[in-house]
This record gives structure tokens, sequence and C-alpha cells, in this order.
């Protein structure tokens, strides 16, 4: 479980919570576009250690089939993945190239 | 290959999809902390960082039930959350807060002191990125000597801010609180186990955790998590527990690597001479002289 895009709805006047209270883990919009540097996995070189799911302090990597598999919809590309993980697993590579 | 600290965590993710800096340190212990507590803890974030990267109506970061306190009132608000979801019969739940240092030790300290007081049961997390961030790197009361910041500005005369941290770690002891810590981001493992220990604790629970912040530090978002392990690494923090009256060091570096290294490498730091630099070296030696003196070592 975790929080996920949902329908970008428009709210009128009256649908707008009072207090702070709506639903948890609601997301209308991505991440993707503040990335500059984009980190690639390379699944040859994975070991599967999760060094990297740990440390993302946006949680977009995950570990499946014992591989490293991020979530570019959210990734920030600030390269703490590519920079704890030395054996080389991950690379960073401009966004626009 | 098995991640014995992985392993112990929750899969699924509570704080995704915010708008924190690439790189944030705060966002990486609010997130660590909340995998450790799981579903059933219940957070609060005052004004700060946190909360303004984590609700933006509609976008709202949390999966685990989450609010937004008044900046003051951090502990306040824990207290009422475990009083009052105590009194409609819940027991299986963790009251959690995470407050910024500006919220913690300067505008909160009175309701966390109040609360420590009480030994209500909750656990409070500072976590530390040196300034009041969210509004722009002005000094709290546990910004670092010699920091700049737009309110210590650096100039020919007064190079940053003029005045050490407070200890806020000894400050929650002093309290005789059931526990405390302090953690780093870059000894991740170290936070996390001691987020699942609070939580196995009875009254009131304070961690304290450096989380480095790449805007206000002048530091690239992928060195967060380097420069958190390098300030423990250099003797500028320490890793270490308050239990039962005793004081616990849990990690004593063998030789302390350069501090003038980890100070140089940061943009607040860059206008400090040699003087400045054996200012901040004499200070750490005193503290150490003071941990080896009065901290048992685990
Ligand atoms: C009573 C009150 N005073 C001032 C503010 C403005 N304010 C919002 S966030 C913030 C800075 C918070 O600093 P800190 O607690 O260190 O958290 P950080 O933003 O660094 O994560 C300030 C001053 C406020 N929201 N409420
Ligand atoms: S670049 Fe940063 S946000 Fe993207 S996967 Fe790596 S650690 Fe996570
Ligand atoms: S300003 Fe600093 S603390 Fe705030 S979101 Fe950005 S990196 Fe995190
Ligand atoms: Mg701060």
């Amino acid at each position: 479980m975790k929080p996920y895009i949902r329908e970008k709805k428009t709210f009128t006047a009256a649908e707008i919570p009072e207090a702070t209270a709506f639903e948890a883990g609601y997301l209308v919009s991505v991440n993707s576009g503040w990335r500059s540097i984009r980190p690639v996995i390379d699944t040859g070189r994975c070991v599967g250690c999760e060094q990297c799911y740990l440390y993302c302090p946006d949680g977009v990597i995950s570990v499946q089939n014992g591989k490293a598999v991020i979530d570019y919809d959210f990734c920030k590309g600030c390269g703490i993945c590519a920079k704890i993980f030395r054996l080389g697993a991950i690379r960073t590579e401009a966004e626009h190239k | 290959m098995a991640n014995s600290t992985a392993e112990r965590l929750s899969r699924d993710e509570f704080f995704y999809g915010h708008k924190a800096c690439a790189g944030c340190g705060g966002a990486l212990a609010v997130r660590a902390a909340l995998k450790e507590l799981g579903q059933n803890a219940v957070s609060v974030l005052p004004a700060g960082c946190m909360s303004a990267v984590g609700f933006n109506f509609p976008q709202l970061c949390f999966s685990n039930n989450s609010i937004i306190s008044t900046f003051a009132g951090t502990a306040s608000m824990l207290t009422g959350i475990e009083a009052g979801l105590r009194a409609r019969g819940y027991s299986d739940f963790t009251a959690v807060g995470f407050a910024g240092d500006g919220g913690t030790a300067d505008i909160g300290i009175q309701a966390l002191s109040g609360a420590i007081d009480r030994n209500d049961n909750i656990i409070y997390i500072c976590y530390d990125n040196e300034a009041y961030m969210n509004t722009g790197i002005q000094k709290s009361g546990l910004t670092p000597f010699g920091a700049r910041t737009t309110t210590t500005p650096a100039g020919a005369n007064i190079h940053g801010n003029l005045r050490p941290k407070k200890n806020m770690f000894e400050i929650a002891a002093a309290h005789d609180i059931p526990y405390a810590a302090t953690a780093s981001i870059g000894y991740l493992p170290d936070f996390i186990r001691k987020v699942g220990k609070a939580a196995q604790i009875r009254g009131t629970k304070y961690i304290h955790v450096i989380a480095p912040c790449p805007t206000g530090w002048g530091i690239a978002p992928d060195e967060t998590v380097e420069i958190a392990k390098e300030v423990v690494d250099c003797g500028l923090w320490y890793l270490a527990e308050y239990e039962n009256g005793e004081f616990t060091l849990n990690h004593r570096p063998k030789d302390f690597s350069s501090v003038e290294a980890y100070l140089k490498r940061q943009g607040r730091f860059k206008h400090l001479d040699l003087s400045d630099i054996k200012t901040v070296i004499e200070a750490r030696d005193r503290k150490w002289a003071f941990i080896e003196k009065n901290f048992s070592y685990s």
C-alpha cells in the first residue's frame, strides 16, 4: 500500500473540507518533471541488497524478484541511490539529452 | 542478499509523492520512521517543511492518519490524540510527532516539556536540519556555531552564527524521560532500531535525528546521506541513548575524520577561517571529554 494517483477533480468551494480532513494518500500530480538526472539500474549488476530502497528519501525504489525497480513518476533524481551503492549497479544519466 | 534493516520494515510506503526537495534528509527520516511504526502510526506534523511538502490539498502524501499541528503544538496535539484514541477504546496505535529543529528547540519546547512531565505515551521525533528551512533558512536554537543563515549572515567581522547548538537530547533527558536518543540519517539502521525500541516503551520518548537539508546547507542533493554520516565520523554529532537514568554511547569513531573537510564542503560554512574551525574542534573535544566521563559505551 502506498499513496497513488487519483482523479484530479475540481472542487467547488462547498466541497473543500473545512477541517484538514481528507482521504489519506490521495495524489494528483507526479514529481518526474523535477529530474535533471535519471538513475538507471543495471539489473545485471544489482545484487538485491536493498540499500537503495532503504535510503531513497522518496521511497520510489522497490525490490521485485530480487532486483531494484524505480517508479519514475515519483523519482526526483537526487542521485542518493547511485551514491549509496558503490558497486555501480545504478548509474545516472542526463534526463534531457 | 538479505538486508536485515529492510527486512524488519513494512514494505508499504506511508510518505510518498511529497514535494520535499530532491535529496531531503527530513523526508528520509519521516519515511523510515513510518515504515518502522506501520499503518497504525498517527502522525503529527507542525508547521515546517515536512507538513508543507506532505499536505498540499488535494495532494495528500501520507497513507497513515496524519495531521498538521500549530507550530508550537506538536507535543500537545500528540497528548490529545493519544488520550482521545484511548478514550475511544483504541490501544493498537502509536502517536508520533515529526517536528523540525525550530519547532522543537525554540517554539515547541514548552509543549514538549509539558508532555514529558506528564509522561504521555507518545514518540516525539525532532528532524534536525539546523535552521528554519521552510521559511527560507533562518537561525534556530539548533543552528551550529559558524553557520551562515539569512539571519546570521557571514561578513568580514561576524562569521555567521555566534552561538553553539542547544543540547536538546540532554534537555529531554534532564526531565528523566523514559527514553531519549540521538541519531542520524547517515546511520539509518541505528535510527530505525531506536524508533522501534521507542515504540515498545511506555511513556514519553524523544528521538533527535540529524537530517541534512541540501537547500539550506549548500550541498548537492546526492550528498545528504553521506554528510549525515560524516558529521558523526568527525565527532560533531554522536549516537547515544538515555534510559533508566543512564547515558549510553552507541558508536565511537576510532579516529575522528577531518572537521575542516566536513565544514568546507558545505556552502553555509565556506567563510569560516582557521580560528573559527579551531573553535569548532575545541568545542567537539570538550563534548567528547564529557561523553567519555558520563556515558557508558555499549
Ligand atoms: C506560530 C507560527 N510562527 C511562525 C510560523 C511560520 N513558520 C512556518 S514553518 C517555519 C519554519 C520551521 O522550521 P523548523 O521547525 O526548523 O522546520 P523546517 O522547516 O526546517 O523543516 C516557520 C517559522 C508559523 N507557521 N506559525
Ligand atoms: S534518484 Fe533519488 S529519488 Fe530517484 S530513485 Fe534514486 S534515491 Fe530515489
Ligand atoms: S528545504 Fe530542506 S528540509 Fe525543506 S524540503 Fe527542501 S531539503 Fe527538505
Ligand atoms: Mg529546521
